[in-house]
């Protein structure tokens, strides 16, 4: 007697579980029973489960009936005709799905040659086991699973032609690649999803070699040529957003060049490239701080005793200009109403940008580096037929990370180029690596992949020959351009007088509490002081009740509130901060008291 | 000792004497000596260094690279010790009741050798009247309890039915009266039938489990085990009064990890000895190197009052003299309150608090003052 539960509710009592298992299958596979239906027996706890509720990941298998699946030869000389369509699998109860815990009632076979009387299923593909992303590495069985997951994480950050339609869009934030390429390496999942209509990267020839120490530590080096050619070249766009925002009373924002008697007003010079209408004109070249789109905002306040006087009336100025550290040329503007049916005006900056020192590059197996140094091309080491590389990239790399794909994809790549064909790479069902060694002997090359390569610069052959091929590379979205930042004045926050925080608001580069350490730790007491200067005051402190007094700089008098002017006022100098700290005790009735002595 | 020797008794340390006496020829002393003295002062730590704050860091950044809980197997599968940085913690911050407590046991002579061990082993391992029963069978209708007895494992640790009665005697002796039943078990009744119940009964056969037997109190676990060339045995659980107070014992070397204990134990300068020995242990099973000095400077700082103080805001922090200090560590609110309350003075004397008021901190560069008084 097994108990049977329906989504988790009890429904009654089975006598011999097993024929019922058999019976609930068998009717699901022929169409009685509703296909999303699953079912299964947990042996401890002698119970069946039925499961019809949306939510359970299933995944589709083919069955398998005495050691033979169900799905023929038949079957897919059908399927290939178009005589036979998916669905029409399923209805025939030749592939059903499991979910996740029918899957434990399951024996799955991972080939056809491993089938066993005793299994119930067959992989379609050992490739499922792994996602999307993922079966877009090549060679992924000769990669550590670590590094296959960082090399598929690695692809969704690639920059490639993430949209046909982009001329037309308006996304903020994006970037597109230039001269995308379609992998020579691919795998069957790139023809699946029509990847060679979205490709994300570039083949290029790879030498693996170090070059006098700047590719170390993960660093690669491009070779100029192949940039000013355009490799890794990408156009970076980013919106300028403005909105004619309604305000109570009917006021509203006006987008348009700004009044001279505007508060806020900049100067002519920021307004000279706008039009008439306030904004841009198209193919304008900007940068940092230029006005975009010129807007006045109605006074923030509106007291009843402002109404009357003239300066209420004064609109304020709240143009929209480009962000600080950008630059670029206006591509496009948009003029349309938002959903509120307020005007909105979008100004597309375009920023071209060419691959340089601190840019991000990666190969599909988690190999990813920042490029160290641009070499240009006449320096640029050169194999026996006079090839370039276009990138270096560090032997280091390979031995503790164990992507030993990323080596097959060089031969595999090299192969491919020479002999004019895409190569299969496909996860568990690649092209033979031996076959393709053999194409490349065949081709004229070693079928080691090595090469005899000279020095760029002296012309002398290196002693040891090195591995050249070709791989595709991909170009991050992490650009140093978008990240560069250094200050050494600049904005503070309003409160504590300290540097606002973080390259947006051009902020400061925060001393924490352990880095004053190091400095406390070496005893540089006096430059520790002067790292912490930044907001310093000078406040004059009454002698007798130790509170902050008062300097009357016009009539350059010192007083306290407390004790009158009779008593000694004396400066000194603290962080603006702690004048803060003391300001909030006195908020909660604490009287902090301060005692000068003199230091000398 | 040598004449030229006596000149530097109260300026280097005996060890060191000692060793210029033994390995140099008497015409060289003083000019070695000399020496000696002029390369000790150069290794002597500067005034103003910050020595607690380079401890500190030293001690804390191994810290962030060690595993975080990783257990020390110390032969057998149920002996596992806590290792690592939780022990690290629990040490440093002085916790009354550590996670695995555990001893080692060095043995006098012949004993050491193994005589006896498996008995010596046995004698101190606290039993439980649970151990020896195989059953309990609760008899209703007259209300009383009958136990079954393990005869094996009473005969291998010399425990007799004597024995079993004074312990539940010893401890339930209000509640219950106990005898042999004749057939090798025991009979345990309740006192004043008239007005107890099954649930009591219940209860009682629940408290006669761990009743105590004999061994000592507190020493769960024993494991007698070969070091180099004599035996030991490691206990888990600790109990150092009642351990040291053993004949066969060799006190001058029995430790126990517990910094408690030792505390109350043998005082002070040894549970200063024991701290220093703890975290070392831990930070060289992770094969870390901190020097050993920095820890000694945290020993003698929880050590300094005569009592164990944490590295916690209620131990040494809440010594600190500053309110800005201990302000600025934990519970800021709690210090201000009590500082406004009586009117404490803060002398800006260390590093926190200067920092604050972005004044040079009084380490290092900042150290120095002018001697002279500056005409105004």
């Amino acid at each position: 007697m097994s108990e049977v539960f329906l989504n988790g509710n009890f429904i009654g009592n089975v006598e011999h579980k097993d024929e019922f298992l058999t019976r609930v299958r068998t009717d699901r596979r022929s169409g009685v029973i509703p296909a999303n239906l699953n079912i299964h027996f947990d042996n401890d706890l002698d119970q069946v489960f039925i499961e019809t509720l949306k939510g359970r990941t299933r995944r589709p298998l083919i069955i398998v009936k005495e050691g033979i699946p169900s799905l023929t030869d038949k079957h897919i000389k059908q399927l290939e005709k178009g005589e036979l369509a998916w669905s029409d699998l399923v209805d025939q109860g030749i592939i059903e799905y499991l979910d996740a815990a029918e899957e434990e009632n399951a024996l799955v076979a991972f080939h056809e040659q491993d089938l066993t009387p005793d299994h119930t299923h067959l992989e379609i593909s050992p490739l499922v086991m792994l996602g999307y992303v993922t079966t877009l590495v090549p060679f992924g069985e000769y990669i550590q699973a670590a590094r296959l997951s960082i090399g598929s994480k690695n692809q969704k950050h690639s920059i490639g032609l993430y949209t046909a339609n982009f001329p037309v869009r308006v996304d903020m934030d994006v970037n597109l690649l230039h001269y995308p390429q379609i992998p020579l390496v691919k795998s069957i999942i790139h023809d699946i999803s029509h990847y060679d209509t979205h490709p994300s990267g570039q083949n290029i020839v790879v030498a693996v070699m170090s070059y006098k120490g700047y590719n170390m530590e993960d660093a690669v080096i491009l070779n100029k040529g192949s940039i000013e050619r355009g490799f890794a070249r990408s156009t970076y766009y980013r919106p300028a957003i403005a909105e004619e925002l309604r305000y109570s009373g009917g006021l509203m924002d006006e987008i348009g060049v700004p009044d001279k008697e505007v508060k806020g007003y900049k100067s002519e010079k920021d307004y000279r490239m706008l039009e008439e209408d306030g904004i841009i004109y198209p193919e304008a070249v900007v940068s940092e701080d230029d006005v975009v789109i010129g807007k006045t905002s109605p006074p923030r306040f509106l007291s009843s005793l402002d109404e009357y006087s003239l300066a209420s009336n004064i609109r304020r100025e709240s143009s929209v200009s480009l962000r600080h550290g950008e630059k670029g040329v206006v591509d496009m503007i948009l003029i349309t109403e938002n959903e509120e049916g307020n005007k909105l005006v979008q100004v597309r900056v375009r920023d071209q940008r060419i691959a340089e020192i601190g840019d991000k590059f990666v190969s599909r197996h988690g190999q990813k580096g920042i490029v160290g140094l641009i070499v240009p091309e006449s320096d640029m080491p050169f194999t026996a037929s006079g090839i370039k590389p276009d990138l270096l990239f560090t032997p280091h790399g390979i031995p503790s990370r164990m992507t030993v794909s990323h080596l097959i994809e060089l031969i595999a790549g090299k192969t491919g180029a020479l002999a004019g064909r895409y190569i299969d790479g496909t996860t568990f069902d690649s092209e033979n690596e031996d076959d393709i060694r053999k194409e490349l002997l065949s081709l004229g090359f070693r079928d080691t992949g090595v090469e005899t390569v000279y020095n760029g610069m002296s012309g002398e052959q290196f002693t040891a020959r090195i591995f050249v091929g070709n791989m595709y590379y991909q170009k991050l979205r992490h650009m140093v351009a978008n990240k560069l930042h250094a200050r050494a004045r600049g904005p503070i926050q309003l409160l504590t007088r300290q540097p606002t925080e973080g390259r947006a608001k051009e902020g400061g580069l925060r001393l924490g509490e352990m880095e004053k350490d190091t400095f406390v730790a070496h005893g540089a007491s006096l430059l520790l002081k002067e790292r912490f200067d930044s907001d310093k005051t000078v406040v004059p402190v009454c002698e007798s009740c130790g509170v902050i007094a008062i300097y009357d700089s016009y009539k350059d008098k010192r007083y306290c509130p407390v004790c009158g002017d009779n008593v000694e006022v004396n400066d000194v100098e603290i962080s603006y901060a702690f004048k803060l700290i003391l300001d909030e005790f006195k908020s909660l009735c604490i009287y902090p008291k301060l005692n000068l002595r003199s230091k000398y | 000792m040598h004449a030229e020797l006596k000149k530097y008794s109260d300026k280097l340390p005996k060890s060191l004497l000692q060793e210029i006496e033994e390995k140099c020829p008497a015409s060289k002393i003083k000019k070695v000596a000399a020496r000696v003295y002029e390369e000790y002062c150069k290794t002597k730590i500067d005034a103003g260094e910050a020595v607690g704050l380079v401890s500190a860091e030293s001690i804390g950044e191994p810290g962030t690279q060690m595993t975080l809980n990783t257990f020390h197997f110390a032969g057998v599968a149920e002996m596992n010790v806590t290792m690592g940085l939780p022990r690290i913690i629990e040490i440093l911050d002085g916790r009354k009741s550590i996670a695995t407590p555990m001893m080692e046991i060095f043995l006098k002579s012949p004993f050491n050798k193994g005589k006896d061990i498996h008995n010596i082993a046995l004698r101190i391992k606290e039993s439980i009247l649970g151990e020896f029963v195989k059953e309990y069978v609760i008899n209703i209708v007259d209300l009383k309890i009958e136990l079954k007895l393990n005869l094996e494992k009473m005969g291998a640790i010399g425990v007799k039915h004597a024995l079993l009665i004074k312990a539940i005697d010893k401890s339930l002796g209000k509640e219950v009266t106990s005898k042999e039943d004749g057939e090798g078990g025991l009979v345990v009744k309740l006192r004043g039938r008239d007005e107890k119940g099954l649930n009591d009964l219940y209860k009682i056969k629940e408290k006669l489990r761990s009743v105590y037997v004999c061994g000592i109190k507190g020493i769960s676990q024993v494991l007698p085990v070969k070091r180099r060339d004599e035996f030991i045995v490691i206990t888990a659980g600790s109990n150092m009064k009642k351990i040291l107070d053993l004949d066969f014992v060799d006190e001058t070397r029995t430790t126990s990890n517990d910094i408690y204990e030792i505390r109350k134990v043998l005082g002070i300068e040894a549970t200063r000895q024991a701290i220093i020995d703890e975290v070392f242990k831990v930070i060289e099973a992770q094969a870390l190197n901190v020097d050993i000095r920095h820890i000694m400077l945290v020993a003698d700082t929880m050590c300094s009052s005569g009592e164990i103080k944490g590295i916690t805001r209620y131990g040494v922090v809440s010594e600190k003299s500053s309110v800005l200090a201990r302000a600025s560590f934990e519970t800021p609110i709690k210090h201000i309150i009590n500082a406004s309350l009586v009117g404490e003075i803060d002398f800006l004397n260390s590093v926190v608090e200067n920092v604050m008021l972005n004044q040079p901190v009084p380490v290092g560069t900042g150290l120095p003052g002018l001697l002279t008084k500056v005409a105004k």
